[in-house]
């Protein structure tokens, strides 16, 4: 759409500019602030330098917070994605299961997070729960408690049921905006259903998906409650996410110091990704 | 029956099985959760559910958390409508800069807001209100509306300014009559996605507070500690909030599809 250029454009965002810079740039500059200074409480404080920044890229338990939470994301993505596609396109397009579908698979997403894990904890707990439960039955030690592959593995199943419908919406709405037209042709000139998908609907759904991996990469990567709720983290520290060390540096043990620190960190890698993610989804609108 | 429906039957039972469990657990009693283990409720019983309903503990719980998210919601979708009108029609000077500001703030994480949050409403006297919650919301609604309306009003072709200021209209009564009617759709949509977002974080909102405003997801922590292991009363607490989200996807039913595509399909 060409674009009148009008400065007082401005007094219309200014409402939201306002709120939201009370809400992040206030806060973002106390981030800041306890990143280069240390304290020892009563509010006095000593300059610090890059001290902080220093010891969270060199020390050992960011690492593998950082390492744990990049496969999390990782795992999440390759199996939400894919899997969401293919839900999408084997959904009903028109009729009365179309509703039904879609208000039973947003379900999910419209549950509080902490329930999310408090429910997943009740179907996974081995003697009580049909999952862990189920597990167990078929001779497969299975306690998430205990074991690390056990507690990863209910970790991903969760997140897996939790927000591959967003993929599977994401994607419908693209597919069922494609126009009539384009499957007569591809049926005039016999296309096989494999050609249909490679060079009609998965073309056009490029720009929902670049919101699906941005929307999925972004929230997987600052998961906090449902694992928390789960597992605390543990066993020992298998499933310490970047979210819950941070919140543990931060709250449990009042080190502001390292925690600004590693917050200023944990936000710039989001907020590059992300960007990268952007740039990408903004030039497929360009085209 | 088509053998390709067979694929989101198979998703939506994997969908429902946890769900049915949560409910199957908060009609059991206590002992019948520990003792056995029983695909339906044998000893059916509402007692966790009378529980909730009588103490003012848990079912204020309900009341604060649809305070805040119902404020939040008013107040992001209304300062979102002028600025994704802005975005959607005009240039001007660091627009595209300001727009890509906005939602670097839906990529925060929530942790790293958790303890400056808590110093600043303290600040300014708002901690342990639904305000404090509503407004640290708006943190990441405010960018998720604009970009959802924005994206719902670029579908309106501009046509339909222009003929409404050649009939007469003024900027503001072309707005409210005419332009806020046409994009309904795209607003109930920032509404469901403000209202979701805003229902589902805790770690704000439960940060922000500590008794008056409590909502009720952080109640239900306290099952789980304070007084023993009561499985029955957290999963008729967990059943409890599905109500809300259920009544609201009803709502935005035929519309959700294109809103999750961010009204840019």
């Amino acid at each position: 759409m060409r674009k009148t250029v009008n400065q007082k454009a401005w007094f219309f965002v200014l409402p939201v500019v306002l709120l939201v810079a009370f809400n992040a740039v206030i806060p973002l500059m106390t981030v800041v602030n306890y990143s280069v200074q240390e304290t020892f409480g009563d509010n006095v404080f000593f300059w610090a330098g890059l001290r902080w920044f220093e010891d969270v890229v060199t020390s050992e338990r960011f690492h593998d917070a950082l390492i744990r939470q990049c496969i999390f994301t990782a795992l999440v993505l390759i199996i939400e994605i894919p899997l969401g596609l293919v839900i999408a396109l084997a959904m009903p397009r028109k009729g009365p299961w179309v509703s039904v579908c879609l208000v039973l698979m947003a379900l999910p997403l419209l549950i509080p997070w902490n329930v999310v894990g408090a429910m997943w904890n009740i179907l996974a707990l081995p003697d009580i729960g049909l999952l862990g439960r189920s597990i167990n039955a078929l001779g497969i030690e299975f306690n998430y408690t205990r074991e690390p592959i056990a507690a990863w593995f209910t970790i991903i199943l969760m997140d897996v049921w939790h927000w591959t419908s967003l993929v599977v919406l994401l994607c419908y709405a693209g597919l069922v905006s494609i126009p009539d037209a384009y499957y007569q042709a591809a049926k005039v000139d016999g296309a096989r259903p494999w050609a249909v998908f490679r060079y009609i609907q998965l073309p056009k759904l490029r720009h929902v998906l670049t919101i699906a991996i941005l929307l999925r990469f972004m929230d997987s990567f600052m998961i906090y409650t449902e694992v928390v709720v789960l597992t605390g983290g543990g066993p020992g520290n298998a499933t310490t996410f970047l979210s819950i060390d941070l919140v543990k540096t931060a709250l449990g043990q009042f080190d502001l110091g390292p925690a600004a620190a590693m917050s200023l960190i944990y936000f710039l890698i989001i907020l590059l990704f992300s960007w990268l993610f952007y740039t990408l989804a903004m030039r497929n609108e360009a085209r | 029956m088509q053998k390709r429906s067979l694929v989101p039957i198979l998703y939506i039972v994997f969908l429902l099985l946890p769900i049915y469990w949560l409910l199957n657990m908060s009609f059991k009693s206590t002992n019948e959760i520990l003792q056995s283990f029983t695909l339906w409720p044998h000893d059916f019983t509402l007692d966790n559910y009378r529980i909730i309903f009588t103490d003012p503990g848990w079912y204020m719980g309900y009341l604060n958390s649809l305070e805040y998210v119902a404020i939040n919601t008013v107040l992001s979708v209304s300062v979102a409508l002028p600025a994704a009108y802005a975005f959607s029609r005009y240039r001007f000077l660091g627009d595209k800069h300001l727009f890509f500001w906005l939602l670097t703030n839906r990529m925060a994480p929530a942790a790293v807001f958790a303890l400056p949050f808590y110093q600043l409403y303290s600040a300014v006297g708002l901690f342990d209100t639904p305000w404090a919650v509503a407004l640290a919301h708006t943190l990441f609604n405010i960018p998720l509306a604009v970009w959802i309306l924005e994206g719902f009003m670029s579908g309106v072709p501009k046509e339909l300014d222009e003929t409404a200021y050649v009939d007469g209209y003024s900027f503001w009564r072309f707005f409210f009559r005419i332009f806020v009617p046409t994009i309904a759709a795209g607003i109930g949509v920032a509404c469901f996605f403000c209202f979701m977002f805003s229902w589902v974080e805790l770690l704000l909102a439960k940060t922000l507070t500590s008794v008056a405003a409590k909502p009720i997801a952080a109640l239900m922590t306290k099952t789980a500690s304070t007084s023993g292991y009561q499985l029955g009363l957290l999963a008729a607490a967990g059943s409890l909030t599905l109500i809300p989200g259920a009544v609201v996807i009803y709502f935005v039913r035929n519309y959700i599809a294109k809103g999750f595509a961010l009204g840019r399909v």
